[in-house]
């Protein structure tokens, strides 16, 4: 178990270093120029001298190649240098920190109401496929999934804040107002909108699973023990399916952190979706490039947890990590 | 001897895209009390499907049909409702499947799976329903009980698996247990182990066992009745001693011929050639009229009625009657 976990720690160590390497990359190639922010019209008047100009750029590390460049992002982030926002010269770590929790207590909430609801709703409509409780429940989620964000998001604003007056619009907190109550008032609306596409798409795979998984034998073996079909369902089925839910769950842990940026827009959420946008529209680089390194290292961790469950779901895996690594 | 199970005109078909299969068409038996009745015959000819109906295990697509009587001591079973059923199987009516390592859950340790079964049908605390699974499994010869009891399937060997898999269909005692092919996907020796050990719990519980089974060799001296079936219909049954000795069926006796001896020196095996018929389209006459040897002109347009030869020993042959 010691060294599939040091293997494994290794391995996610080679993913950060290749995804870090492409994420610089691409911003480096796309067009656009962070000092347009300083030298455009629109800003100030002043037309900089080329001087000026290269100064400004060495300040801001935005001379030399794409590797130089790399090298020199790169040494400072090993040190746990992030550096600083080339839009607002305010440190990126402290940044993204400020907004981290905002963003982690969304997403978290929405996952977890997604996973809570579309467990039971999946084996439902798995169990009872092609009955009218299947078609319900398989009727609805085609429909999560097909619903745009943005427009059901503007739809849910129009009904339950416009007219109904029950949430807020937009932001976290009202002003002057401090406690919990009133954030989780506020995030009522972005937790629906974010957890209705995921549970869509979980019901869709444990339904499948369920399908595949009540066709086993030893579903046979448990009723002809006499136990009761619901029970069957519950105490059988269910854990024979976690593994797949295991993997969605791990595989949508990097969403915890980039947010959702369409969800966080619309509702004005003050969290690293916006951050990232802002960072993005101003070429922002080193803004970019921490969110992006964050966004990795919470998606490995998420898979490298999901790997470490399935032992506990599957007692034939866990043995054979033990077996094939000593 | 009392009559512990009647089945009365028994068919059962499955609709599917091909068309209706008709895997079990109109067949009658009885099984005694106490005794061991084998169902042989070749794979896909309806003894699983007349099994599980048993059970109550027929499932969608398969479909009961509705003049179809299952007797379990004088209650027709088919018209249980849900709950009834749930009280029946497991406390009168056991069954063992033939693959163990499937039919066992992977996720859920063997003590879990039989003591499920104890809580299910009975007020007991957990403990003594832990001690009682013990119990069932010392019973089936498995050693180590209390530690075994914590572990998985997959740290079962194939034979160990299935006497987890009779355990559990043994526990609370049922009065009928059903196996279903029960040693076929073992190697021969454990066969052997696992048939005795049947054999001998059989005869200190007077349990009746209904074992249906594709292997003439391990009925001989285990069942009392044989049921030989094809094509979803009894074709023949009597004691034991009719269908080894006094075979009427041509079907029987190639079945036989079939059992490698070791009493005779054979060059090849003898097979039955062919292969049973499409059940979405059976023929109108004898279903085993086309790899008959001893085939007649009206073997192949009607289904001969049932004759008795002796008492308890009845054959659908055209070659047994008189008016052919």
């Amino acid at each position: 178990m010691k060294d599939f976990i040091l293997k494994r720690l290794a391995q996610m160590l080679l993913v950060l270093v290749i995804v870090s390497m492409f994420a610089f990359s691409i911003i480096y190639f796309s067009p656009g120029d962070p000092l347009y922010l300083y030298t455009s019209p629109s800003v100030s008047s002043y037309k900089m001298t080329e001087e000026q100009l290269n100064d400004m750029r060495e300040a801001l590390g935005l001379n030399g190649n794409v590797i130089q460049r790399y090298a020199n992002w790169a040494g400072k982030m090993i040190q746990g240098d992030w550096g600083f926002s080339v839009s607002n010269h305010q440190p990126v770590k402290t940044q993204i920190m400020d907004k981290l929790p905002n963003t982690i207590g969304l997403m978290g909430a929405a996952l977890f109401l997604s996973i809570l609801v579309s467990i039971p709703l999946g084996l439902l409509a798995g169990y009872y496929k092609n009955q009218w409780i299947d078609n319900v429940i398989s009727g609805i989620s085609y429909l999560g999934i097909s619903l745009p964000a943005f427009w059901f998001g503007i739809m849910l604003i129009i009904v339950f804040s416009l007219h109904l007056g029950w949430f807020p619009s937009a932001g976290m907190r009202t002003i002057g107002v401090n406690s919990a109550a009133d954030v989780i008032r506020h995030a009522v609306l972005p937790v629906i909108v974010l957890s209705v596409n995921n549970t869509a798409v979980f019901v869709r795979y444990i339904r499948s699973n369920t399908i595949e998984q009540k066709e086993e034998e030893y579903v046979m073996t448990a009723i002809s023990k006499g136990v009761p079909k619901q029970r069957v369902l519950w105490g059988h089925v269910l854990k024979n399916c976690l593994l797949p839910i295991i993997t969605m769950v791990g595989m949508n842990f990097g969403t915890l952190i980039t947010g959702s940026f369409i969800v966080e827009s619309v509702f004005g959420w003050p969290g690293l979706g916006t951050l990232c946008l802002d960072a993005i529209n101003s070429r922002d680089y080193t803004m970019i490039m921490g969110i992006t390194m964050l966004a990795c290292i919470v998606l490995l961790t998420g898979n490298f947890l999901a790997d470490l469950l399935y032992g506990f779901a599957d007692p034939r895996i866990k043995q054979g990590k033990e077996k094939q690594n000593g | 001897m009392d009559t512990i199970l009647k089945v009365e005109n028994l068919s059962v078909l499955f609709r599917t895209y091909a068309g209706e299969v008709q895997a079990v068409r109109d067949i009658s038996f009885e099984i005694e009390e106490g005794n061991v009745t084998a169902i042989v015959g070749e794979s896909g000819c309806g003894k699983s499907v007349t099994s599980r109906s048993i059970m109550g295990l027929i499932k969608k697509p398969g479909i009961v049909s509705e003049g179809s009587k299952i007797f379990f001591r004088d209650e027709n079973i088919l018209a249980y409702t849900e709950k009834q059923w749930e009280k029946y199987r497991g406390q009168k009516c056991s069954m063992v499947f033939q693959d163990a390592l499937t039919a066992l859950n992977p996720t859920m340790n063997i003590g879990k799976q039989i003591t499920e079964k104890i809580l299910v049908h009975r007020k007991v605390s957990k403990k003594e329903a832990w001690q009682e699974g013990i119990r069932m499994l010392e019973l089936v010869g498995i050693p180590n009980a209390a530690m075994r009891m914590k572990q998985y399937p997959h740290e079962f060997s194939g034979g160990m698996r299935q006497r987890v898999m009779i355990a559990i269909a043994l526990t609370l005692n049922p009065e009928l247990l059903i196996a279903d092919e029960p040693t076929t996907a073992l190697d021969v020796t454990i066969q052997a182990d696992i048939l005795e050990m049947m054999k001998g719990i059989q005869k200190e519980q007077g349990m009746t066992i209904i074992l249906i089974t594709h292997d003439l060799g391990i009925v001989a001296n285990f069942a009392q009745d044989i049921i030989v079936m094809y094509a979803g219909k009894v074709v023949e049954k009597g004691s034991s001693e009719d269908i080894f000795y006094h075979p009427a069926h041509p079907y029987t006796e190639a079945l036989l011929r079939a059992v490698p001896r070791l009493d005779v020196m054979e060059e090849t095996l003898e097979t039955i050639e062919g292969a049973p018929p499409n059940m979405a389209n059976p023929p109108t006459g004898c279903p085993f009229a086309a790899r008959c040897r001893k085939k007649m002109p009206v073997c192949e347009q009607r289904f001969p009625d049932k004759i008795t030869l002796v008492e308890g020993h009845e054959v659908c042959c055209w070659l047994q009657r008189e008016d052919k």
